[in-house]
């Protein structure tokens, strides 16, 4: 029950709402076996179902957020000036996941850490310098960036 | 009826939402202004220690503002319906059955929630920390047998802190006790007229309410207060609604920018206040056969001569074309403009509606073809204004905006336009 609802048990509760969808679905019909010079083969299997780069990104559409990334401290992880970030605020953050946090009361993109020493939010470029979490920073996390929207 | 209904209410909900996305501010004075940039319509906790009212006109307390450097922001509604759709969305997991009761609160049906029953507060602790940690947005959760009972438990989590922002009122002897100390008007659907005749018959706390006779109540007050005592006493009376019912009146209205005074300057207005409340009733898929009009002149200048009209039009066929809307209220405008006024606010109102779906009497001298024709020009309007928002205009608008209302701290669209999502940045 606490997972997210299906389609089909989402028609049951009509007060329901759901997110609008912030990307406009782009369908490409995929095609599951060669196609050969001449006629297809009556082997192939037409995939039905067209791909949907929502459903494939987000997985929790209430919790996503896009923000815009500025700057180049992340370029290690593949994250450059202008690209655009998809942040799951329900996602736990964990050592090893690339955070936004509000840091001083700015969202920051960092790399989360685990050293000996104790929490760290690390930059991916050898120009910027770790963070140390202590107790007096002002650091509060603000969700886990999934994937990245980079264009070429 | 339901054992155990929770509300679900947002703290200070505008400014929550202008915070997720400025975390400078969380622990600063924030206020949300109305449209037009008016009153204050949103107070941060910080605003409202300063004993700043809900509804204050900006000028009256803007050396306050100055003063304590609150930070104002013009209203996003934008912004605040799509936090909305989340906060309802996230709450939807944590029972079968819930009602969207306004921007920021909901109801939701937790009887036979197995993981509830155990431990009620616990679950709502969990609710309000998903919400959190989800969407950014603090909220309250109140819960008991009834509606009434569910509100009333809100407003103490939110009134005491040391609740945790969560308080369940199933248990009598607890319930008792709250109602004891919470003045009569803080219950649901108690207003401060009624409650001055409630205190004047000596019903002064929830508690002395809620020991009435509700026939006594019905027949000293109404129906609804008789309810509203039953209701008090864990005897639900109002189920969830499961269905928003479609509006049955459509209004389209705002105050003026700067004052209005020729008939050019209100045809532009009252033809995009046209435009939206067509956009309204083609969304609910609805046909209206009434179309209103009304314009007048500031009710509390001092200097300026008052002025205020309306005039409205049965039409013969129902319609939703933004052309037909747009032209009859220009044709409204017509009878009753009068030059030499300084108008301050205008609007357009669309009623007798009826669902597009029911079959419709047809007239005699409209022609088959131009339904259909209307329809699919609709579409095609809707689909461009929804992909390029406000960007088709109807020839009466013209590109004179002053009428637009004035909005000097707007913040972006964070979490709906591509061209404005919030920056994170890499240093």
């Amino acid at each position: 029950m606490f997972s997210q609802f299906s389609e089909h048990a989402l028609h049951q509760y009509p007060n329901i709402r759901l997110p609008k969808d912030s990307l406009i679905g782009h369908a490409l019909p995929l095609f599951g076996g060669k196609v050969s010079a001449g006629f297809p083969s009556p082997a192939d299997d037409y995939v039905e179902k067209s791909l949907d780069l929502n459903q494939f990104l987000i997985q929790k559409p209430a919790a996503t957020f896009f923000v815009k990334a500025q700057g180049d401290s992340m370029l290690g992880a593949g994250i450059h000036h202008d690209d655009i970030l998809i942040v799951d605020r329900s996602i736990e953050a964990t050592p090893g996941k690339i955070v936004v946090c509000a840091l001083n009361g700015e969202l920051t993109v960092k790399r989360l850490a685990q050293t000996r020493q104790g929490w760290c939010l690390q930059p991916e470029n050898p120009a910027y310098p770790d963070i140390p979490i202590q107790d007096e920073l002002d650091m509060v996390i603000w969700g886990v960036v999934t994937n990245v929207i980079h264009s070429v | 009826m339901s054992d155990l209904i929770a509300l679900v209410d947002c703290n200070n909900f505008y400014v929550s939402c202008e915070r997720v996305f400025r975390p400078d501010l969380i622990g600063k004075p924030v206020a949300v202004l109305s449209n037009n940039d008016g009153c204050i319509v949103a107070r941060s906790q910080e605003v409202k220690a300063l004993g700043i009212k809900m509804g204050v006109p900006l000028h009256q307390v803007a050396d306050l503002v100055k003063q304590h450097r609150i930070q104002l922001f013009s209203s996003n509604y934008t912004l605040y319906a799509d936090m909305s759709q989340r906060v309802m969305n996230t709450l939807a997991s944590f029972a079968p059955s819930m009602e969207v009761y306004s921007i920021d609160e909901g109801f939701l049906d937790l009887s036979n929630v197995y993981p509830c029953q155990h431990n009620p507060e616990a679950y709502a602790k969990r609710i309000k920390h998903t919400v959190w940690r989800h969407t950014g947005i603090p909220v309250c959760v109140g819960m008991g047998p009834t509606k009434t009972l569910a509100k009333l438990a809100n407003f103490a989590a939110k009134k005491w802190p040391h609740t945790g922002g969560v308080l369940d009122l199933s248990n009598l002897v607890r319930r008792h006790k709250l109602m004891a100390i919470v003045p009569v008007g803080e219950v649901w659907g108690i207003g401060r007229k009624l409650s001055q005749r409630l205190n004047a018959l000596g019903i002064n706390s929830v508690l002395d309410l809620a020991r009435q006779d509700p026939n006594y109540m019905q027949q000293q007050f109404s129906i609804v207060v008789a309810r509203t005592v039953q209701e008090l006493n864990g005897i639900g009376c109002m189920e969830l609604e499961a269905i928003t019912p479609a509006k049955q009146q459509i209004i389209a209205s705002r105050s003026f920018g700067e004052k209005l005074l020729t008939f050019e300057q209100l045809a532009r207005a009252i033809a995009d206040y046209a435009s939206r409340a067509s956009e309204k009733l083609r969304r609910q898929h609805s046909l209206c056969s009434h179309i209103g009009i009304f314009i007048h002149t500031n009710p509390f200048s001092q200097t300026d001569a008052h002025y205020y009209q309306t005039a409205g039009r049965r039409l013969t066929q129902a319609t939703n074309d933004v052309r037909l809307i747009s032209q009859t209220a220009t044709r409204l405008l017509e009878e009753i403009y009068k030059s030499g006024y300084k108008y301050h606010k205008g609007g357009v109102i669309l009623s007798d509606i009826r669902p597009a779906s029911q079959p419709a009497q047809i007239d005699l001298f409209e022609s088959p073809g131009t339904l259909l024709s209307s329809q699919l020009l609709m579409q095609t309007l809707d689909a461009i204004n929804q992909r390029f928002p406000q960007s088709t205009v109807i020839a009466a608008k013209g590109f004179d905006q002053r009428w637009k209302a004035k909005a000097d701290h707007v913040t972006p669209h964070y979490t709906t336009n591509w061209r404005q999502l919030p920056k994170a940045y890499c240093k």
